[in-house]
């Protein structure tokens, strides 16, 4: 009689430790991921790295101030040189609050006219129109607005300076209506529409259904439903697309270089023909820029990368506590 | 008897009638306004019927039915007038560069850079091919360079879910926010002054990835969390690592959804302007050597012959932004027509 010897595997171990491929996969994957972090830090090091000799040489003066001088001897020596952002700091925010306010209006319009108004057809055509001009290239926006729009915005320059010109912004001394920081602001407001359309046709197509249905069922007419339902729902969303807009409307750099008149002093009449911005000047000064200048350059490019950072991280909350954000 | 169905919400002739009397008397009286009054232009007729027309409605419907009425009728036609207004900025656009870009088209500019001519030659002279072949390098390194960081960007936030997924998620929204002239004084600070001393393509494409990579991993985000995750526990339940799982399930499940968000993100950088003036130096003639040398490209070209000013140059200016708008709509309908089925069999 034999005894068939009976062979129990051992149990394998149960572990919860992943193995060494998905180990490396995960390593791999996290540092792709880390990577944003690290070129968002690497761009504030290397400007500030940069720029650095120059803050410190004009101190807070850099955005007080708005002389932008610098001479040199023959061998390119500095001289002396005065550095300071406050004309393109005043000209960059007037710019975009411009935009911001005739954007917001119109892109609200049109998100709830998408939403609530127009057929199913029409809204799919409407969609594609505004989601392709997201993707023009600025320099698209900028030429149009230069060759194209100027003339027909210089004349409601002039019918807004004749008729409200007694309202301190609207007024001016010197009848100059060319390249303004008007006429920036509209073509800044056409490029940031489609932004502002989408993330508030976002935010409104998110309004509790049962809500609105109840409203029509109470007998509402189609904008006192949207009054006591759409719009105490959007609202904040709305604010927060706005400010991604106005922080595009701060980076932009082409299409503002193009449509503007940069000029070295504060100035807060809108419709005169001097503005400033702090990416059209670095693109102005960088062609002809020694090497000191270049480093103020890239301070004022620190400044700008911090307030548009600013600008966006209020935004993008903004827009996440009130639901998934648009694009 | 049967009761035939009737249909009393739809509109009546005497409301069609109404309507149309409604639109008629707007038309005309846009015609005297802007015959009465100083203003002038297409535009003009354009705003005064549109205000005409709603200041009829909404007296007519508060005539008819009250307060309420008049308000809604007022808001309806408000909403109508904000579409119009987005959408004619982008007809009036696509028209233009239609209208001005054609005359500058022909074969010669497609076979010819400007190597031996000046923007402000004849249009016989010179053409845009080494700005092209320029574009097409540049968007064809970016791609390489920006592809597998957004991607993996974009696994981390659907796959991994680890500690940093809300900071990256917030880190990556804010990336997508930087603006791009400031994408390329970094590529000049960091390597561009202290490392290579020279403009060149791939200086250029390093910007452009800056600008590319939030696009793709917002966009891939989406897609990837569009994956039913059944197949991804069918993955780990067959004994995949998690590994095989995203490798042979989960990205290819996603492929056409992936390559929407890659699209995107090339037509994303396809125009972008400032980084491209401080980086690449804008050579005249074709150089494949992205490396090395100067290299011309679309939005330069575009920017070059603009600021020459003379009319053939400005015609050159539309020739070029005809070619990249073309390219970029390209860009956008083939995302579209993939993006229309973003998760494959």
């Amino acid at each position: 009689m034999s005894t068939t010897e009976l062979v129990i595997p051992a149990p394998r171990e149960i572990v919860t430790e992943p193995r060494r491929s998905d180990k490396v996969f995960r390593g791999v994957v996290t540092g792709g991921g880390l990577s944003s972090l690290a070129i968002l830090g690497l761009i504030a090091i290397f400007l500030g790295y940069r720029g650095f000799e120059v803050l410190r040489q004009e101190g807070i003066g850099f955005i007080t101030h708005s002389d932008w001088s610098i001479s040199t001897d023959d061998a390119g020596n500095v001289l002396d040189s005065h550095f300071g952002l406050a004309a393109m700091l005043v000209g960059t925010i007037l710019c975009s609050l411009i935009a911001v306010v005739i954007a917001v209006p119109i892109s609200v319009f049109s998100a709830l006219f998408l939403n609530f108004y127009a057929p199913g057809w029409l809204k799919k055509i409407l969609i594609t129109i505004i989601d392709m001009m997201a993707a023009f290239p600025s320099i698209l926006f900028g030429i149009w607005g230069f060759l194209v729009l100027m003339p027909s915005v210089e004349y409601w320059a002039k019918l807004l300076h004749r008729y409200l010109g007694f309202i301190p912004i609207f007024d001016m001394q010197v009848p100059v209506y060319t390249r303004s920081p008007f006429v920036a602001g509209v073509v800044l407001s056409i490029m940031i529409i489609p932004i502002i359309t989408s993330v508030s046709r976002e935010i409104f197509s998110q309004a509790p259904l049962d809500r609105i249905q109840a409203a029509y069922a109470l007998g509402a007419t189609r904008w006192a439903m949207i009054k006591a339902v759409v719009i105490p729902h959007g609202r904040s969303g709305v604010i927060g697309g706005a400010m991604l807009g106005l922080g595009r409307a701060m980076g932009e750099t082409v299409a503002v270089f193009t449509v503007l008149n940069i000029v070295f002093q504060v100035n807060w009449q809108m419709l005169l023909g001097a503005g400033g911005n702090v990416a059209s000047l670095i693109i102005l000064k960088f062609g002809d820029a020694s090497p000191y200048e270049i480093k103020a350059l890239m301070a004022a490019g620190l400044i700008l990368f911090l307030l548009t950072l600013v600008v966006n991280a209020i935004a993008n909350l903004i827009v996440k506590t009130t639901g998934k954000s648009g694009r | 008897m049967i009761p035939t169905p009737t249909k009393p919400w739809a509109a009546s002739t005497k409301d069609r009638a109404v309507d149309g009397s409604i639109f008629a008397l707007s038309l005309l009286s846009s015609y005297l306004l802007v015959f009465l009054t100083p203003l002038k232009g297409k535009l003009a007729y354009f705003v005064c019927f549109f205000l005409a027309y709603a200041i009829f409605t909404t007296a007519f419907k508060g005539v008819q039915r009250g307060n309420a009425a008049a308000k809604d009728a007022l808001v309806n036609s408000l909403v109508a007038i904000g579409a119009i207004v987005t959408v004619i900025p982008a007809a009036s656009i696509l028209l233009t560069v239609l209208q001005k870009g054609l005359p500058g088209i022909s074969f010669n500019l497609f076979k010819t850079d400007m190597s031996l001519a000046t923007p402000t030659d004849p249009l016989t002279n010179g053409g845009l091919l080494h700005a092209i072949t320029g574009t097409l390098t540049l968007m064809l390194l970016a791609l390489i360079m920006s592809v597998p960081i957004g991607i993996l960007t974009a696994l981390y936030l659907t796959e991994i879910k680890g500690r940093f997924t809300g900071p990256i998620r917030f880190l990556v929204q804010a990336m997508s926010g930087v603006p791009s002239i400031v994408a390329g004084l970094f590529i000049l600070s960091a390597i561009l002054y202290p490392i290579t001393k020279a403009y060149s393509g791939f200086m250029g494409a390093l910007s452009l990835t800056i600008l590319m990579i939030p696009t793709i991993a917002r966009t891939s985000e989406e897609v990837l969390n569009l994956i039913p995750n059944e197949l991804r526990e069918a993955g780990t339940a067959l004994g995949g690592t998690q590994w095989r799982t995203v490798a042979m399930i989960v990205l290819p499940a996603a492929r056409s959804g992936l390559v929407t968000a890659v699209i995107l993100g090339v037509a994303r950088i396809a125009g972008e302007t400032a980084p491209i003036l401080l980086l690449t130096g804008g050579g005249d003639k074709v150089n494949p050597n992205a490396f090395n040398g100067p290299m011309g490209s679309l939005p330069y070209y575009i920017w070059k012959s603009f600021n020459a000013g003379s009319p053939e140059a400005i015609t050159r200016a539309w020739a070029g932004l005809l070619v990249l708008v073309g390219l970029v709509l390209f860009l956008f309908t083939t995302a579209r027509f993939l993006g229309a089925r973003k998760v494959s069999k």
